[in-house]
Formats: C-alpha cells, sequence, structure tokens
C-alpha cells in the first residue's frame, strides 16, 4: 500500500489513501458527506450532486473527486447545507413523492435527507407530473412517480447482476428508467432477488407484498438521521 | 341561496361540532310551515378513484387519510377487505387480538372526543344556552373535571392506537393477512398503569348520558326522532361486536330483516341511491327498496340490533336502556348519546380483557392463502358500520373500490331528524338562535363525520340566511 496523504475537512485533518475518492476518505474517518446516487459497491455517478463540498474553493461532487494532497475541503457549512436542502426539495417537486403512505417511508434515502436538513415542506412548487406505474412483474414493481433518476437501478443491475435491465430515455423533463429493450418490467429476466432492486433509495422500485412488514419504530430512520451510523462506526 | 315558487329557504351553514363541513337548508311555504328539509354535504374527495391502479397492500395505509378522527377504522376495514385477498382472513390470535386491541382504542377516543368535547355543552348548558358559552371551552370552564377526564380518556385510546399501529394518526399496523407488531411487555403496563382511572371516567360519562336522556326522556322522544330501520354487524351468536361479524338488520320494532348475512355479499342486500343535491350517497336494503329501505347505524342501531353485550359492565347498562322502551329498539335519536356512551364503557372492558391476555405477546403475526380478485371488509366503526369493497387484478394493482361509510348510512335518517326538529320549532318569518341550535344538536345526536362521508374536510363560521317568497333577504345571523 502506498503512503496516505493528509486532507482537510472542515478544519480537521484526516489521511487518505491515493485513489480514494474524498467521500470515501471522509466516510473512512468518521466523517459524513450527505449522498443520494452514491451507493457503495457501484461506480459513482456523481449526477444527484447531494455530496457537493468545497475543494480549494471549487464546488465539486465528492462521490466522484478524488483526494488529493493537502486539499482544503469545506463539507459541514451554512452555504453547503443550503444548496443540499435546495437540491432534495426539486427532487420532491420534481416527482409526485406522498411520504404519508409511502411503504418506504422510514426507509426511504431522499425521505431521511429532508428530515436531516430539516426540511417541513419545499419551498418550490409541485410540478405534478403525470407518471406511470409498472406492476407487470410477478414479484417487483416500477412506481415512476417516486423515481428521482439515481442510477443506482441502472448500474446495480449492469454492474452486479450483469443483466442490463434498465436504462434512461430522453432528456430533461422527460428523462426516466426504462426497461431494457422491452415495454414492460414483466417481460424482462430481472429475479426480486437482484442486487438492482434493493439499490432503489426511494419507494419507486418495490418488492411486491412487502408493504408496511416493519412497524413504526423498527424503521432503518426512525429514531436517527441518516448518516449517523458513519460518525458511530469510527467511534467503535 | 334564493327562494323560489313561493317558498321561503333557511340556511344553516356549516353545521358547527360536527365532523368536516355540512349545510341545512330548510325551505318554507307562504304560510311559514316547513316544506321540505335537506342536509347537504358540498364537499368531494373522490378517494374511490384515485387509489385505482395503487398496489393493494398500499390501500390500508393510504385509504385512511379519508380522516384523521376515526382512520383507525378505514385501515382496519380496508385490511380487512386485504386479508380476503391475500387468503388471509383467518387471522392468527396475535393479529385479530392486536386490531381488535386497536379498534377498541379508537372507539374509546372517538366516542371520548364526541361526548365530552362535541356533544356535552349542549346536555350540559341546554339547547338555548349562548353560544359562547355553549361550547368546549365553557365546559372546560364550569365543569373542568369533565373537560379533563375527556381529555385523558382520549388520550389513553390515542396511545393504545400508537402502540398498535405505530402512530397515533394514520399508523400501519394492520397489513394484508395480519399485523406487523405484537405488544411488549412495557407497552401492556404502561396500560394497566391507569386502566382502573379509565375505566371509573367511562362509568361516570355513562351515568352523565343515562341520567340525561331518563330525566328528559318525554322531551327527547319528539325530538327528531322517527322510527327506522336499524343495522350493525353482530357476533355469531348476535352479541355486539365492533371489529368482525355478520350483518344483521332489523325493523323499528325488531323484526328481522335479515341476519347472519356474510358481508363479502352485502351487494345482494344494501344498494346506494344518489340525489343531485348532496355528494353523499343515500343507502337502502335493496329488498324494501329506497323509499322505506333506509336505515340507521352506529351506537343506538348496534344496541337495538344486538341480542346481548359480551362485557359485563355494558350488558348491564344495555338491559337499562332497553328497558326505557320495553325490550324493543330504542328509535330516540338523542338516545345515541347514552347508547355511545355504553359502547364506551364496553371497549374499556374489551380493551381490559385484552391487556390481561398473553396472546398479544405472540410472534405469529401474519397468514396468507389463496389469492383472491376481490374482498369486502366491514367493521363497526364508532359512527357505524364501514363497507370497504376492492378488486385487485393479477398485476396486484387496485381496479375498482367502493366505500360506503357509516354517516353515509345515516343519511337520509339525519334528514329525517332535522325535518321532525323543523316541523315542531320553525313557524314564522324570524330565525330563532334556538331553531338553528336544535337543528346542530340533532344532526350532531349521530355524531356524523361528513369529512369521511363524502372524503371531504372543512371548518368555517356558522351563517344562516333567511329569504322571503320573493327572494329577498330578510334575516341573516353569523357568528365564528
Amino acid at each position: 500500500m502506498s503512503e496516505t496523504m493528509t486532507i482537510t475537512i472542515d478544519g480537521r485533518e484526516i489521511q487518505a489513501r491515493p485513489g480514494q475518492t474524498i467521500l470515501e476518505a471522509a466516510e473512512a474517518a468518521g466523517v459524513y458527506i450527505p449522498r443520494l446516487c452514491y451507493m457503495k459497491g457501484l461506480t459513482p455517478h456523481g449526477s444527484c450532486r447531494v455530496c457537493t463540498v468545497l475543494v480549494n474553493g471549487r464546488p465539486q461532487s465528492a462521490c466522484t473527486q478524488p483526494a488529493t494532497p493537502g486539499a482544503v475541503i469545506e463539507n459541514d457549512t451554512e452555504r453547503l447545507l443550503a444548496l443540499r436542502r435546495n437540491i432534495i426539495e426539486m427532487l420532491f417537486v420534481e416527482g409526485n413523492h406522498f411520504c404519508m403512505f409511502c411503504e418506504k417511508s422510514g426507509n426511504c434515502e431522499l425521505q431521511a435527507l429532508a428530515y436531516r436538513f430539516g426540511i417541513p415542506a419545499p419551498m418550490y412548487p409541485y410540478l405534478w407530473p403525470k407518471r406511470e406505474v409498472d406492476a407487470s412483474h410477478p414479484d417487483v414493481m416500477v412506481d415512476h412517480n417516486r423515481c428521482i433518476l439515481c442510477a443506482r437501478c441502472v448500474r446495480a443491475s449492469r454492474d452486479l447482476d450483469g443483466k442490463n435491465v434498465f436504462q434512461f430515455v430522453n432528456r430533461n423533463g422527460h428523462k426516466r428508467v426504462a426497461v431494457n429493450a422491452e415495454a414492460r418490467l414483466g417481460d424482462t429476466d430481472l429475479k426480486v432477488t437482484d442486487k438492482a432492486v434493493a439499490a432503489c433509495p426511494v419507494g419507486a422500485l418495490l418488492k411486491k407484498r412487502v408493504g408496511y412488514a416493519v412497524p413504526v419504530g423498527k424503521r432503518l430512520y426512525d429514531h436517527e438521521p441518516i448518516g449517523s451510523d458513519i460518525a458511530a462506526a469510527h467511534k467503535k | 341561496m334564493v327562494a323560489t315558487n313561493g317558498y321561503k329557504r333557511i340556511v344553516i351553514e356549516p353545521v358547527t361540532r360536527v365532523e368536516g363541513h355540512g349545510k341545512v337548508t330548510i325551505l318554507l311555504d307562504e304560510a311559514g310551515k316547513v316544506h321540505q328539509t335537506r342536509l347537504h354535504i358540498v364537499e368531494f374527495r373522490g378517494f374511490e378513484r384515485f387509489i385505482l391502479g395503487r398496489p393493494f397492500w398500499e390501500v390500508p395505509v393510504l385509504v385512511q387519510r379519508l380522516c384523521g378522527i376515526c382512520p383507525v377504522s378505514h385501515h382496519l376495514a380496508a385490511a380487512k377487505a386485504m386479508d380476503w385477498i391475500v387468503g388471509g382472513e383467518k387471522l392468527t390470535p396475535t393479529a385479530e387480538k392486536m386490531r381488535r386491541l386497536m379498534h377498541y382504542g379508537q372507539t374509546l377516543q372517538s366516542h371520548a372526543l364526541h361526548f365530552f368535547h362535541l356533544c356535552s355543552p349542549d346536555l350540559l348548558f341546554g339547547f338555548d344556552a349562548d353560544p359562547a358559552i355553549r361550547n368546549v371551552i365553557g365546559v372546560a370552564g364550569k365543569y373542568p373535571d369533565l373537560a379533563v377526564q375527556g381529555v385523558m380518556l382520549r388520550k389513553y385510546g390515542q396511545e393504545i392506537i400508537k402502540a398498535t399501529a405505530g402512530k397515533k394518526i394514520h399508523g400501519t399496523g394492520a397489513i394484508p393477512g395480519g399485523i406487523n407488531k405484537n405488544l411488549s411487555i412495557q407497552e401492556r403496563d404502561f396500560f394497566l398503569k391507569d386502566l382502573e382511572q379509565m375505566m371509573s371516567w367511562a362509568r361516570s360519562a355513562l351515568k352523565i348520558a343515562k341520567d340525561y336522556t331518563l330525566e328528559h326522556v318525554d322531551e327527547l322522544k319528539g325530538f327528531g326522532s322517527f322510527l327506522s330501520n336499524h343495522l350493525s354487524l353482530v357476533r355469531k351468536d348476535g352479541a355486539m361486536d365492533l371489529y368482525h361479524g355478520n350483518l344483521r338488520a332489523i325493523t323499528a320494532d325488531g323484526r328481522k330483516i335479515f341476519d347472519q348475512v356474510d358481508y363479502q355479499s352485502y351487494l345482494d342486500y344494501i344498494r346506494e341511491e344518489v340525489r343531485s343535491w348532496s355528494y353523499m350517497k343515500f343507502p337502502f336494503i335493496k329488498s324494501i327498496g329506497p323509499e322505506s329501505g333506509w336505515y340507521r347505524v352506529g351506537p343506538l342501531a348496534r344496541v337495538n340490533t344486538c341480542d346481548f353485550i359480551d362485557s359485563p359492565e355494558a350488558e348491564a347498562a344495555r338491559k337499562e336502556f332497553m328497558a326505557v322502551t320495553n325490550g324493543k329498539p330504542n328509535n330516540i335519536s338523542m338516545a345515541y348519546h347514552w347508547a355511545r356512551m355504553i359502547e364506551l364503557l364496553h371497549s374499556m372492558e374489551m380493551i381490559a380483557g385484552l391487556l390481561h391476555d398473553r396472546d398479544l405477546q405472540g410472534k405469529d403475526l401474519v397468514v396468507k392463502g389463496k389469492r383472491r380478485g376481490e374482498g369486502v371488509g366491514l367493521v363497526e366503526a364508532p359512527r357505524g358500520t364501514l363497507f370497504h369493497h376492492y378488486k385487485v387484478d393479477e398485476n396486484d394493482q387496485v381496479t375498482m373500490a367502493n366505500l360506503i361509510v357509516s354517516t353515509t348510512n345515516n343519511n337520509e335518517p339525519m334528514n329525517r331528524a332535522v325535518r321532525g326538529v323543523a316541523d315542531e320549532f320553525i313557524s314564522g318569518r324570524q330565525i330563532r338562535e334556538g331553531l338553528l341550535n336544535r337543528v346542530e344538536v340533532v344532526i350532531r345526536a349521530y355524531d356524523p363525520c361528513l369529512s369521511c362521508a363524502t372524503h371531504a374536510m372543512g371548518r368555517m363560521p356558522l351563517v344562516v340566511e333567511l329569504y322571503d317568497h320573493a327572494g329577498q333577504l330578510v334575516d341573516r345571523r353569523s357568528r365564528e
């Protein structure tokens, strides 16, 4: 293993290994950088921009930016919190996110980030897009109303499942996740056990008939804000 | 609102101290006699439409958002329909008892809210008392103990809902084929601690309602009362059962119209009529027809239809209640309050029994069986029989939903009650406070949830306008 380097996050010096991204180095040192499209084990995508940090004064996505010796990084600042909050709010108004009856509630990373950032309601107007539900697969359903285009299912299917079930079609506001070469999810070779299904951070890609099996109080983010596990793991 | 055809119209809008938003119009003829009364339900939400296409397991959590007062009723009725869809209608003992506990908890909180905070001002201060004191603040000022008891009973019920559904409002406990949690020993002990206190407050609430009714029984017999059919679920042995049973309908003098009907076939027995002036439908018993097939539901109907109540104190109270009408069904609108408090005590007795039942700590929570495409779920909600009916396609998406809500069942009865009061108290051109109060008092006896009934919600100050037969405004009253 090569030498480590020193970087500074919010005034605190931490060690990073060559090849590590800023997000990975920070996490190893117990510093949480909020993220959404990033998922351990998948190629970083850098698309949601929630992990934006200032590297020597310039905005960069921490999940794609490699650590460089002596880098001075701002993460937990008012300015960046405001930026991240705006991104989350825009994601909420772009889709149709009804947390109050969504079965992902309490386990949803988008909702958990909104709680962590203290967003009571988005300040932008809702766009109320008309989107579809594809329930044609016997064990999995896609609710496009809740898709945030993070590409985790796209990457997981391609890189981990070796299947390419999902990809994006169209551009801008019309962009959506599509099922590879087929019109319906039911026509693909997707299995309920595929890593792509579990990769969804929101309630867009769901195992059928699971619903609300986990009671309120036992869900992932019922007691601690998202990201609390990173600092906690470092203390042990 | 204009007067037409030589009639004079009185509008009461909104009706206060009920859940939701309603409006009453009273049309007078030239002689000042009541020509027609209508309780209009003027809001619309359309839950039956927008749950189409949603996955069936989402429905019990989604559809309960109809209401913030007794959402548990919708949660459970939908879950029972979905039990049928997943072939899990024979619940494990833990699942059924957890759901029952949830349901008794909500009946307790809903009945307590209605009695202590919505209707007690009418009973304690009299119908003609100044509206400025005839409200919950007035009760808190003059009868502080009572106001506190109402709050605490409601809180106890809400805590039970939280322990069984996960949240006090709009929880997730009941899932198709079962429940998602049991009751921990800590949770159980938390409730056992205050059990005796709650029982004693429930007893005293029952006594207030009973004493009031007996003291005023001659007056109340003529107050918005009328003969009607009654409908509810009853247990196989004829006992009152708020959570589960078969349908029974009886006539005003107690003759059975049908009995022990499996509610999966409710459409063979109940139909709904639409009238142009209200968003609330008018259900009726099919074999009798829309003209006289309407019926009452809720506490009064349940006490009338059941053969007995399977908890000792409530059963003793039921016997006293039935003695007033010599064992025949009681058709007095204002007797709803007494019947409601019998159920409040019954709910407390059932809660006490369940808390001592070790099945609640069981771990066997969900069952599944043969998948079906259609399911009906009924519960006796605090306000009466609640019907949920769904069809689900092979992709698990809902393709049809029909809800008959408690208050909808009581639509025609409430209209009749208003008519009865109007006939008795209106003559002349002027709006008297006493009239408006009485119309509201009798509607309130039914504890209508207008938000549920049209799937609507709202609250506004009371405005009444009186027009003469030429369409001229002759009198106007309003209060905040």
